[in-house]
């Protein structure tokens, strides 16, 4: 058409023309963009708080550093969870506390003692709230009856259940004030036990323990925990700002009475992030004190001659067999087939390739303290040698048994994570190439995996347990009929028998051959089949000195952190 | 006018009405609950915590209860994060989310309307296929990606000039939002690029624009009223619904740059079967989605005269 009819404008001068109208549209939309951005930045200045003087400020004595997430509770009755667990560690203190090594040392309790009925914790008369009034055996009584009140709706009320009643008021049964704690003055607290508990020591270092203050857990009307000002603190660190979901600032508890706890002056939570690789260059970029590592991160930190440092999160990861009726996995000789073709060192070295995790050895990580020394050297697990020729025998001797043609299809029930998915690809391959075996992978986000474990759809589950005291009950009791984690159904007397000596056995010798007992007996009767203890590798800035990274209690401990001079 | 907003406003009640009610009853029916944890409960225990958050009623009388708060505008207490309620989760965390959603569209429309019309008045010359190059990279790799790439970018140019230029993540200053909205809206830009190209184009070869040139009007007027004007209806048309995607859809940017929106808890309580916030932050984003189109609606009234005559 342009051909019949010549335009007025030439194309060309036309373009020009445009083109320069376009620019000034452009510089004006810049120009725009650039006021509204500015008021913007004074509306979302109240909603951050992200600005903070860099990794390390040597200055004002303080550091920065990330949280995984926002903590979902920080009302030590009720929280679960690791993120508020690792807050409490720091800003509350419960009887009994943990020193550098990772050994109990006093907290607010300057001695106690641990009889077969009960038990009596002396308080120190220096340990104080951030009010300025001190903790007494009281506040103890109250939190501990929050706990198993039912109204509360504690998760981790069964913790408490070597308390008298403790139990029973859970269920209703019976009124709080009949719990058997009681506070014999303001300074000495007693416990009665339902029945001999020899580990209580290390269990009230756990967070369900830490006390609460009556006048001010009333004075907050049910939003106790919910900000800062909504909760008295007794530890090292006080909250003095928490923007949720963005930052926290934790700063030095005045009336704290322990000068070897709580050297900087304040520690910021800058960044609330699960993101690894985030936190990586926050930590490149010289912002946060220390970070985690994952596998693909090790060769660059390497490279940057990083120094890196690796602990045990205590957690121990297996292939949990359901021994429910009429399944597969409840044959004995199908279990040892499947124990005898394979080897954890392979899915550890040459699969996962993590290098803080080792393969597990027994249902008892290495860390586990026996009777004073350690669990693994007293207690030797039995060694577990990979034979596929035995491995081939049992697996038809389980086929003759059950009397089966084939095989069907075994069920691996496993989380969504990278590296569950990953042992399961693994173990699906394994079992293919050395029994002939075809295991079907079932690929469950977290809750529905725990759903499909609660009501024991599955043959073989991928699941792990971490510890929640420092006593090798934490994981001892774990198989035995009533113990409602063992989603496997576990159920044999002679394991009920070993639990129920390691429970109240106060001979500490006498206790550990029973959690030796239930060590072969895990290991003969192929309860589970351990898979690997997890570790974390992880950076510290090398101006930081003495942070601790723990196995039992909070994961990430600053308390005894200092700037170096 | 009135009427017509009236009528659309109904619409819109009764499409949130639906939503929420589909979503409760998907909800309830994926397996596994959010009382479950890695720690086991008795009975007893778990009944205390499910008389707590009201579970132990009927699921119809669930539903009554819920639609019965929802009318109020109050979504109850979150189940992670305990002590807060969805209400204030909502009040504190969208803000920033917006915040951060409406530089990101400012950043993509003024972009996408600029690159666009610049690529339609320099078609198939250099300007075109450099700019096409980039819109193709933008719509085809993730946010993710570009996110974890510019933030390793970043951290390269703050230690080869030893100083922050901008920070490498957080929120609270105008330097914090500045490459996060940048990457949020990309992907929305490179598409409105293309559109707008597109739609300049078909407006050059029009009729009216011939006789506009042939009567002898300035360029700059015949480019500003008669081309762009016109080009941008269709930009305008999915802007509305841009808004409320790139909003609703900052997870992954929220994630990496530690920015303390609402995407975050929209995601992970679908992950954590957290009832009451699922069902708050859809509901919410709904409501939200079906106010944005229903502003564009009334908006290309008065852009474009003929649909108010309508």
């Amino acid at each position: 058409m342009n051909e019949t009819i010549k335009p007025v404008l030439s194309d060309d001068h036309f373009t020009r023309s445009a083109g320069k109208q376009l620019a000034l549209y452009a510089l004006l939309a810049l120009g725009l963009l650039g006021g509204l951005m500015t008021l913007l930045s004074f509306l979302a200045s109240g909603s951050g708080g992200g600005a903070s003087g860099g990794a390390i400020d040597v200055e004002n004595n303080s550091i920065t550093i990330t949280l995984r997430q926002e903590p979902p509770q920080l009302d030590s009755g009720r929280s679960t969870d690791a993120a508020s667990f690792a807050v409490l560690g720091h800003v509350m203190e419960g009887l009994l506390s943990y020193d550098r090594a990772g050994q109990l040392i006093p907290g607010v309790a300057d001695r106690w003692e641990i009889r077969e009925d009960g038990a009596t914790f002396w308080l120190r008369d220096n340990a104080f709230w951030s009010d300025g009034k001190p903790v007494t055996a009281h506040d103890f009584v109250f939190a501990w009856r929050r706990v198993v009140d039912p109204a509360t709706g504690s998760q981790y009320a069964f913790i408490t259940y070597p308390i008298k009643n403790a139990e029973a008021i859970t269920n209703g049964d019976l009124p709080t004030q009949t719990l058997g704690v009681s506070a014999a003055s303001d300074t000495q607290l007693e416990v009665i036990f339902e029945q001999a508990t020899p580990y209580f020591d290390k269990l009230v270092a756990f967070i369900t323990f830490l006390p609460t203050r009556e006048d001010f857990f009333k004075s907050t009307n049910g939003r106790y925990a919910a900000d800062a000002d909504m909760l008295l603190y007794n530890g090292p660190y006080v909250l003095t700002e928490w923007v949720h979901g963005a930052s926290m600032r934790w700063t030095k508890n005045p009336y704290y009475w322990n000068d070897e706890k709580g050297f900087l002056d304040a520690i910021n939570v800058a960044y609330i992030t699960t993101d690894v690789n985030a936190k990586l260059n926050l930590f490149k970029d010289a912002q946060i004190a220390d970070t985690d590592l994952v596998a693909p991160m090790l060769p660059e930190a390497m490279e940057r001659r990083w120094h890196i440092d690796r602990f045990m999160d205590g957690t121990v990861f297996f292939l949990e067999f359901n021994h429910r009726e009429g399944r597969i996995t409840r044959n004995k000789n199908f279990r040892r087939a499947l124990q005898l073709a394979q080897d954890p060192s392979e899915l550890v070295y040459k699969v996962l390739k993590e290098a803080a995790y080792i393969p597990a050895e027994s249902l008892f990580p290495s860390w586990i303290q026996g009777a004073g020394d350690l669990f693994r050297k007293q207690h030797p697990p039995i060694k577990h040698q990979m034979n596929i020729e035995k491995a081939r025998e049992h697996l038809e001797l389980a086929r003759i048994e059950l009397g089966l043609d084939a095989w069907p299809p075994i069920v691996l029930l496993t989380g969504d994570t990278p590296v569950s998915t990953l042992s399961a690809e693994y173990y699906q391959e394994l079992f293919k190439r050395n029994l002939g075996l075809e295991l079907r992978i079932d690929l469950q986000t977290f809750k529905q995996r725990l759903a499909k474990m609660t009501s024991g759809e599955f043959d073989i589950v991928l699941s792990g347990w971490g510890p929640d005291y420092d006593d090798a009950l934490t994981f001892g009791d774990l198989f035995s009929s009533w113990n409602l984690n063992n989603r496997g159904r576990y159920d044999s007397e002679e394991m009920d028998g070993y639990v129920r000596i390691a429970q109240s056995e106060l001979d500490p010798v006498k206790r550990m051959q029973a959690f030796a007992e239930i060590q072969r007996l895990s290991y003969e009767d192929v309860v589970v089949l351990p898979m690997y203890e997890r570790g974390w590798s992880f950076v510290v800035d090398p101006r930081l000195d003495g942070l601790i990274r723990r196995t039992v209690g909070p994961e990430v401990d600053y308390t005894y952190a200092s700037i170096k001079k | 006018m009135w009427s017509f907003i009236l009528k659309r406003l109904v619409q819109g009640v009764i499409t949130v009405w639906f939503i929420a009610t589909a979503t409760f009853f998907a909800m309830h029916n994926v397996p596994g609950d959010p009382l479950l944890n890695d720690r086991a409960m008795t009975a007893a225990i778990r009944a205390n915590v499910e008389a707590k958050y009201g579970l132990d009623k009927p699921i119809s009388e669930q539903y009554v209860i819920y639609l019965g708060n929802l009318v109020r505008g109050d979504f109850g207490i979150s189940f992670t994060q305990e002590n807060r309620e969805v209400n204030d989760i909502i009040r504190e965390h969208f803000p920033v989310s917006a915040t951060l959603g409406i530089l990101a569209v400012l950043f993509a429309a003024a972009g996408g309307v600029l690159w666009g019309a610049l690529t339609a008045l320099y078609r198939n010359r250099m300007p075109d296929y450099l700019i096409m190059f980039f819109v193709i990279l933008g719509i085809s790799v993730p946010s993710f990606v570009i996110a974890a790439v510019s933030q390793l970018t970043l951290v390269g140019v703050n230690s080869a000039l030893g100083a922050t230029l901008l920070p490498v993540a957080g929120w609270g200053t105008l330097s914090h939002m500045l490459l996060p909205a940048l990457v949020l809206g990309l992907g929305t830009m490179a598409y409105l690029t293309r559109l707008m190209r597109s739609s300049m184009l078909e407006v050059i070869g029009s009729d009216y624009v011939r006789t506009a040139k042939a009567k002898g009007l300035p360029a700059s007027r015949i480019f500003t009223k008669h081309q762009l004007r016109n080009a941008i209806l269709p930009v305008i048309t999915v802007l509305g619904p841009s808004i409320a995607a790139i909003t609703t859809g900052g997870f992954v940017v929220e994630l990496v740059f530690a920015i303390p929106g609402l995407g975050r808890y929209f995601v992970q309580a679908v992950q954590q079967l957290d009832y009451t916030v699922i069902m708050g932050t859809t509901v919410f984003y709904g409501a939200f989605l079906v106010f944005m189109v229903i502003v564009v609606d009334v908006l290309y009234g008065f852009i474009d005269p003929r649909v108010r005559m309508q």
